[in-house]
């Protein structure tokens, strides 16, 4: 059903990105790629994927942005994947009930045997959270590694996405924003983590929270006093010893 | 956004084609035509296959058509799925509508009036398919679905012109019909594209990352220099100025030739209705692909604001 | 030992290494129905702790890649033309072996062997000692000399291999010249550490990205003139007097007595008493002591006059004399450097504050080397990182040295927060062993007496003829490049073609892409590569043997290819003899194991090796009845193998019933040891032996007790380089060994045995500008170098690169974001795309290094991005320096260690003629295409079969 869950979700299970400590490395794109490429939800077909016009299914991209200009400017690598929203367009569009939310969690996900590839879910999705996996044909998600997650064959410790365990940065991470108690409720809270494109109505469940602000130097007029003069350069030497 | 040819088609072929429903079921209704079988064949067989051309054409638009059945199932919510059972529904009273009026030597009235309803809801809830699309502004405005349904009554309009006066009865009817759907249907398209054009942007990149205060925010490493479904899907570009002029080409198509054309051949009477009809036809058929793939290529989808949009 | 047999419903973990970079991290391969479908992080590891990046989860694709060579090949045309074929094993052997016995039987100095990435020089440089030739080395030369030899000579310890920043717990952490790479994810780790402790972190890079970009700070440096800032740090430092007296005086050369006598032979040596242990001053007693007497409290001021009547005053007098002129003061760094001096002085404070002000104390007694016992150790938090943005200049080696003296002047080395030593460093200063490949020491049928690579101390040292002609292909240890320890492999070619100093017979390459993105003036090196001796008709270098896994630019140039394994399919060691993965708590090591076994004709190019050595009949492979030493290749020599007695590639588990740590007999079972133990070994060092390890008693016997060490013995960091003095006496005409009149005047500006800066020839031979800017490369993240772009998930990444350019400069010149652009150097032109950025500095313009590709290599195809959009800015670099500077045509490098100083390249950026496409240029011919090598698939649905399994 492409209804969403009512009532919404007890838990809500998302990510927590964190742009102060992400260097843009792609660790995550990449560890995505490969688990879920060979997961449940895979394969994510490449085409020509050695060839002059290479074109892929990822399921997470990291862009580089500049921010601000002069002294104030600043680089900030930007993950992109689901948000997971709570008024999930891409679900309520889905015309063949493939796309849906999950009442115990909220987790969006694409039931495969049902999509057509008609590719709605993508145009609702202000985020480019869907990728249509061309040799398929269905449309494909971050689907917040829920292979993983409740893996009980995996210990505790490893029951997270590839993307969060993988991160070298510790810039991404993972756990139930409905908890207010949450290691990553309480990190929201901390750093002001922000609701992207709130306005728009979707109600992702992600948060960013944003760089820290830098404290720069030029800003500061500090310098080292002289050390005491008396005796000279070879009294100042002296000193530094004490004897 | 990508124009891609089966949905141009689909959108075009279709709703001239419920546009042409309508108008001819009206007529029937009204007893404007006659009913006898040439006049319900002339106007509903195109109907029809325009329709079920349309529709077929809409199937390529599917990476899986084969699961195109599970559409129907999903219309509480999906507005793509409302579209397919309307499609479909459709098809029931004007198929009654065909056979009594080519078979049964009469004008079913209600099946005449359900196929209109049901043509007209089918293209409304084409139009809400994109309406309703909130990362594409242009699509999201209030105007979007009464765009959809003139442009398919003035297409249908003119193209029942054509059909009348090739039948020979009902022509005024469907002229002045055609008459005030044409700068209708192109003065809210008109509407339409300044209300786009002068919409401001729904975000910035700025507030694509979350730093909404910090502008400006230029995209410096992209994510992937290889391509993607998703990319090719929104990264469609088209030049504002080569937009411009086809948005005139469109407008001088869509009504600067034909409605004069109409007019005239109203106006004269005979066989200048046909003859004049004609042109008119082919003239807003062109229009309306140009109209309808302007729709796509203008489009911008908030996705861009992660691959080198300034503001969407 | 054989692979594991992956078998058809074999679902296992499979620990290894990575080798998708150099971080080396511990991985586990998650195989599925025997086919690897997850690569992730071993979270036991000391290295990653679990985490992996892009390129490391990319492990399957670098394995599957279609690019992989398939059997040894063998060429029957023309080098580069479509002229290789398939041969066996058994021939490709035989004639490996033939070529190199007859040369090891007349002149074994004519097989150049260099190993370019290689992570096993422990083995390589054996046997290319075993072999009896010199020239040996592997890409160091080319990557980041400098900055390892600055260390070794100050330090006994660098950055990166040798020695870590304490990020757990420094306050402020400075990184100069570091891009996304090096050491990689435990620098990823510690800065997200930091950040989370409310830690300060300052970039010093010409370029904002990566870790930059998650500074607090970026200061835009004009690249080379690094040297300038760090000098004016220690000139703010030492006018404020704040520095760390007592450390310098009881664990430096700061107290060491330097002879001033002008003139004599002696002149700025250290003073030395007869045995030869250079003098202090004890500050008490005013008597001269030897500096590493137990009682010695060493003045680091006062002029003392020496028994023979020489003047002589303290190392620290001299340094702080020098320093505190005002010419080192933020004022004269402000022109050069673009960093304001303003900003110069308040990091200068920022230091002062972060090293002194109420320092953490870590109450972990220890006993320094005088036996006198501590309650614990000062921290000083203030850890600092260096990498190739530093070493890459002809000013490398004294930019590095001066880096060192500033964390020497804080005290910051060794102790918590601060840079910490990396097991097995420290070593001595400099460390053993002397570089071997002396006339005396090379002859026909023998190894040499030692290794090829070392850390000479003096003219005696140097591998030179009589005459002063270095003995080295590549001059490396000549009086060109006297502290070469990495060697020149980026002259090797060039020295080759032209016979100069001699010409060789056989180049043997191994992960050494020379055609390409590991040469500079690549075009012309290709050229050299094919180019023909008018006189016989055969090549100028007559034999290439080339070993690599993957279908490079350097393949079509060979004359016998031998095929490489994966990282996935073979054995090999992360050796302390070579290249460790040590932490500065724990001595570890960490093998590879095969994880699969290989699906085409290929073998282990260590194996080949050992092969090689035995039919060679090299002592150390092959027994007296001349059977192989090493029977089961290279895992059978890593266990068997003692480079001492005691000691081998492999430091866990040894002994019979492997529970020797360090030193001890061979264990037959060490392989499955480590296998069991997730493929590493870590022996933590216990309390009291962790910090101020240089005079830490305890650890220093530790280290003997482990076969780090040799002695128990202090190890002091050198403020002054006394072997740079040594090679300045001999160009001033002290001694019997001097250099060539033409290097004298170099040698004595350049070989200043305290750090200074010097601005790159590049600079110096261009006074009207004509090329205003400084063009560098950085590695990008998520590709290593060339290996990446026939990985088809990391080539959708990064399949193109684009010249940045700064958006003023950029506008002034005319050009938009996406121009193409013209790019000119004094020695080429080439056509890129520009991208216009705020993160560089005005007078700066940087790429991705490697990210151009030739068309036709790593099986892609002509028209693929990497090579029409791609661009390779190395064609623009000159192997050899600016004519006329110092005389003749030298190295491009730095004349201390030979460095290569492609980031001092200088250029102009031009908008290109109208009509000129926007493709990269230039574009070489298509590579044809090796044997045997299958057409990649048009679609990849990798996982696929996991699925159907899974069903």
């Amino acid at each position: 059903m492409t209804a969403l869950p009512d009532p919404a979700p007890g838990r809500r299970l998302g990510l927590v990105i964190d742009l102060d400590t992400c260097v843009g490395c792609q660790a995550c794109v990449v560890a995505c790629k490969e688990w879920n490429g060979g997961g449940p939800a895979g394969p994510l077909g490449d085409l020509e994927p050695w060839g002059a016009a290479p074109s892929g299914a990822w399921l997470n991209r990291v862009h580089g942005f500049e921010v601000g200009e002069g002294e104030a400017g600043r680089t900030v690598y930007f993950p992109r994947s689901c948000l997971h929203c709570e008024n999930a367009l891409c679900v309520t569009v889905c015309p063949t009930g493939a796309s849906y939310k999950r009442a115990e969690d909220g987790i969006v996900l694409v039931d495969e045997s049902k999509c057509m590839g008609c590719g709605l879910c993508a145009w609702a999705c202000p985020y480019g959270a869907r990728e249509l996996d061309r040799p398929s044909g269905v449309m494909k998600k971050c689907t917040l590694c829920v292979d993983r997650i409740g893996d009980e064959r995996l210990p505790a410790a490893e029951r997270e996405p590839a993307c969060v365990a993988t991160c070298p940065a510790r810039a991404r991470h993972f756990g139930d924003l409905a908890d207010p108690d949450s290691a990553v409720s309480r990190l929201v809270a901390e750093r002001g983590g922000v609701e992207l494109l709130a306005e728009l109505g979707y109600r992702p469940t992600n948060r960013y929270l944003p760089p820290r602000p830098g404290r720069r130097l030029a800003a500061s007029a500090e310098r080292l006093e002289d050390a005491p003069a008396e005796g000279g350069f070879l009294g100042w030497l002296d000193r530094l010893l004490g004897g | 956004m990508r124009p891609a040819a089966s949905l141009l088609l689909f959108t075009t072929l279709s709703g001239a084609g419920y546009g042409l429903l309508a108008v001819w079921a009206l007529l029937g209704l009204a007893g404007v035509l006659p009913p006898e079988p040439l006049a319900g064949a002339v106007g509903l067989v195109p109907a029809i296959l325009l329709i079920g051309g349309g529709l077929l054409a809409s199937t390529f638009h599917l990476a899986r058509p084969d699961r195109a059945w599970r559409a129907f199932s999903q219309w509480r919510t999906s507005w793509l799925s409302r579209e397919a059972v309307a499609a479909v529904a459709t098809f029931a009273p004007a198929l009654v509508l065909a056979f009594g009026w080519l078979l049964g030597g009469r004008v079913p009235p209600l099946a005449a009036f359900l196929s209109a309803a049901g043509a007209g809801l089918t293209v409304l809830c084409t139009g809400q398919i994109y309406a309703t699309l909130v990362p594409v502004p242009r699509w999201h405005q209030p105007l979007t679905t009464p765009v959809f349904l003139a442009m398919a009554l003035a297409s249908g309009a003119t193209l029942a012109v054509l059909l009348t006066a090739a039948l020979g009865s009902g022509t005024s009817a469907a002229g002045l019909t055609a008459l005030v759907a044409l700068p209708l249907a192109w003065g809210l398209k008109l509407l339409w594209w300044r209300s786009g054009d002068r919409a401001p942007p729904r975000a910035t990149a700025a507030a694509a990352i979350g730093l909404a205060g910090e502008t400006p925010a230029r995209l410096v490493e992209p994510a992937h220099s290889a391509g993607s479904w998703l990319l090719e899907e929104t990264g469609f570009r088209v030049a504002r100025r080569h937009a411009a002029r086809l948005r005139r080409l469109a407008l001088s198509f869509g009504l600067g030739l034909p409605w004069p054309l109409l007019a005239l051949g109203l106006l004269a009477g005979g066989r200048w209705t046909l003859l004049l009809a004609l042109p008119a036809v082919l003239a807003k058929a062109l229009a309306l692909a140009i109209e309808r793939w302007l729709f796509f290529a203008e489009a911008r989808h908030m996705v861009g604001l992660w691959y080198g949009e300034a503001a969407v | 030992m054989r692979a594991s047999e992956a078998v058809e419903t074999d679902s296992r973990v499979v620990c290894t290494t990575c080798y998708m970079c150099a971080c080396r991290c511990g991985i586990r391969v998650h195989l599925d129905h025997g086919r690897p479908r997850f690569i992730d992080g071993n979270r036991a590891h000391p290295v990653n702790r679990g985490v992996v990046c892009a390129k490391g989860s990319a492990g399957i694709m670098h394995h599957e890649s279609p690019a992989r060579l398939r059997a040894p090949l063998k060429r029957v045309g023309d080098r580069g033309r479509d002229a290789l074929v398939e041969i066996s094993w058994e021939e490709a052997l035989d004639i490996a072996t033939r070529w190199l016995a007859e040369v090891r039987a007349t002149d074994p100095k004519k097989l150049a062997f260099f190993t370019g990435r290689d992570q096993s020089q422990a083995l390589t440089g054996f046997w290319a000692a075993q072999f009896g030739t010199p020239n040996y080395a592997a890409h160091g030369g080319f990557c980041s000399v400098n900055m390892a030899a600055a260390g070794m000579y100050t330090l006994g310890g660098s950055f990166w291999e040798f020695g870590e920043p304490d990020l757990e717990h420094a306050r402020l952490f400075l990184m100069f010249g570091v891009a996304e790479d090096h050491d990689s994810n435990p620098l990823k780790l510690g800065l997200a550490a930091m950040k989370a402790r409310g830690g300060r972190i300052v970039a010093i890079n010409p370029v904002r990205t990566g870790y930059a970009a998650i500074a607090d700070e970026w200061l835009p440096i004009r690249p080379g003139t690094d040297g300038l800032l760090v000098l004016a740090l220690v000139h703010e430092l030492l006018r404020g007097g704040r520095i760390d007296a007592p450390y310098l005086a009881e664990c430096t050369d700061a107290g060491w007595l330097v002879v001033e006598a002008p003139g004599t032979a002696g002149d700025g040596l250290y003073a030395r008493d007869p045995a030869g242990r250079p003098l202090c001053r004890d500050r008490r007693t005013g008597a001269l002591l030897p500096a590493d007497d137990p009682s010695a409290a060493p003045a680091l001021r006062g002029t003392v006059t020496l028994p023979n009547g020489w003047r002589a005053r303290p190392v620290f007098e001299i340094l702080a004399e020098r320093f505190l002129d005002p010419g080192f003061g933020p004022e004269a760094a402000e022109g050069p450097t673009g960093i304001p001096a303003a900003t110069i002085r308040a990091l200068a404070a920022e230091l002062a504050r972060a090293a002194f002000e109420a320092p953490p104390f870590l109450a972990e007694p220890w006993t320094d080397w005088r036996g006198r016992r501590h309650a614990g150790v000062e921290g000083r938090p203030v850890s600092i990182h260096a990498m190739r943005g530093i070493s890459a200049h002809a000013n490398g080696f004294q930019t590095c040295r001066a880096i060192h003296l500033l964390q020497l002047l804080l005290g910051a080395i060794d102790r918590p927060g601060a840079f910490r030593f990396k097991a097995p460093c420290p070593r001595p200063v400099p460390p053993g062993p002397l570089p071997c490949g002396k006339p005396g020491q090379v002859a026909p049928g023998r190894p040499m007496p030692g290794m090829p690579l070392g850390y000479p101390t003096g003219p005696e040292d140097l591998l030179v003829e009589p005459d002063g002609r270095p003995c080295r292909i590549d001059k490396a240890f000549s009086w060109e490049a006297p502290l070469a320890a990495h060697g020149l492999l980026h002259s090797v070619i060039g020295n080759a073609w032209r016979g100069d100093p001699y010409p060789i017979e056989v180049l043997f390459l191994y992960m050494a892409n020379m055609a390409w993105n590991s040469a500079m003036a690549t075009s012309e090196t290709i050229a050299m590569l094919t180019d023909r001796d008018p006189a016989t008709g055969g090549y100028r270098i007559p034999k290439i043997i080339y070993s690599d896994a993957f279908w490079s630019e350097t393949v079509a140039y060979a004359d016998l290819v031998l095929p490489d394994t994966t990282y996935l399919e073979r054995w090999d060691a992360l050796s302390l003899l070579d290249r460790p993965i040590g932490k500065a708590d724990a001595l570890c090591d960490s093998i590879r194991q095969p994880v699969l076994a290989p699906d085409r004709d290929v073998r282990p190019f260590q194996d080949v090796l050992i092969e090689l050595g035995h039919r060679l009949g090299l002592p150390a492979f092959t027994r007296e009845d001349g059977s192989p030493r090493y029977p089961g290749g290279y895992a059978d020599y890593l266990v068997n193998h003692e480079r001492a007695p005691g000691i081998g590639p492999l430091a866990g588990w040894r002994g019979a019933d492997g529970t020797a740590v360090g030193k001890g007999p061979p264990n037959p079972r060490q392989l499955e040891a480590y296998v069991a133990n997730g493929c590493f070994f870590e022996h933590r060092f216990p309390p009291g032996r962790r910090y101020m390890k240089p005079v830490n008693r305890d650890y220093l016997e530790l280290a003997v007790e482990l076969g780090m060490l040799s002695r128990a013995e202090p190890i002091f960091a050198r403020l002054y380089c006394e072997p740079l003095q040594r090679f300045r006496l001999a160009a001033r005409g002290h001694g019997a060994l001097q250099p060539p009149e033409a290097l004298r005047a170099r040698i004595e500006r350049y070989f200043d045995p305290l750090p200074f800066w010097y601005p790159s020839p590049e600079l110096e031979a261009d006074p009207e500008g004509a090329f205003p800017l400084a063009a560098v490369t950085q590695r990008p993240a998520a590709m290593y170098h060339s290996w990446g772009s026939h990985n088809a998930w990391l080539r959708q990444i990064l399949g193109e690169n684009r010249l940045c350019i700064a958006r003023t400069t950029a506008r002034a010149l005319g050009i938009e974001d996406g121009d193409p652009v013209r790019v000119t150097s004094r020695h080429g032109s080439i056509r890129a795309i520009a991208r216009l950025v705020e993160g560089v500095e005005p007078g700066t313009v940087w790429t991705w290094n490697a990210i151009g590709k030739r068309a036709g290599a790593w099986g892609l195809p002509a028209e693929a991005p990497e090579a029409t959009r791609g661009f390779l800015l190395n064609h623009l670099i000159d192997e050899r320096a600016p004519a006329g500077t110092d005389g003749g045509r030298l190295a491009n490098a730095d004349p201390i260690t030979g460095q290569a100083a492609w980031y001092d390249l200088r250029v102009r950026v031009e908008q290109v003629a109208p009509g000129e496409p926007a493709l990269a240029e230039p574009r070489l011919a298509p590579l044809p295409r090796p044997p045997g090598l299958p057409d990649p698939p048009p679609v990849l649905t990798w996982g696929a079969v996991f699925r159907g399994a899974r069903r």
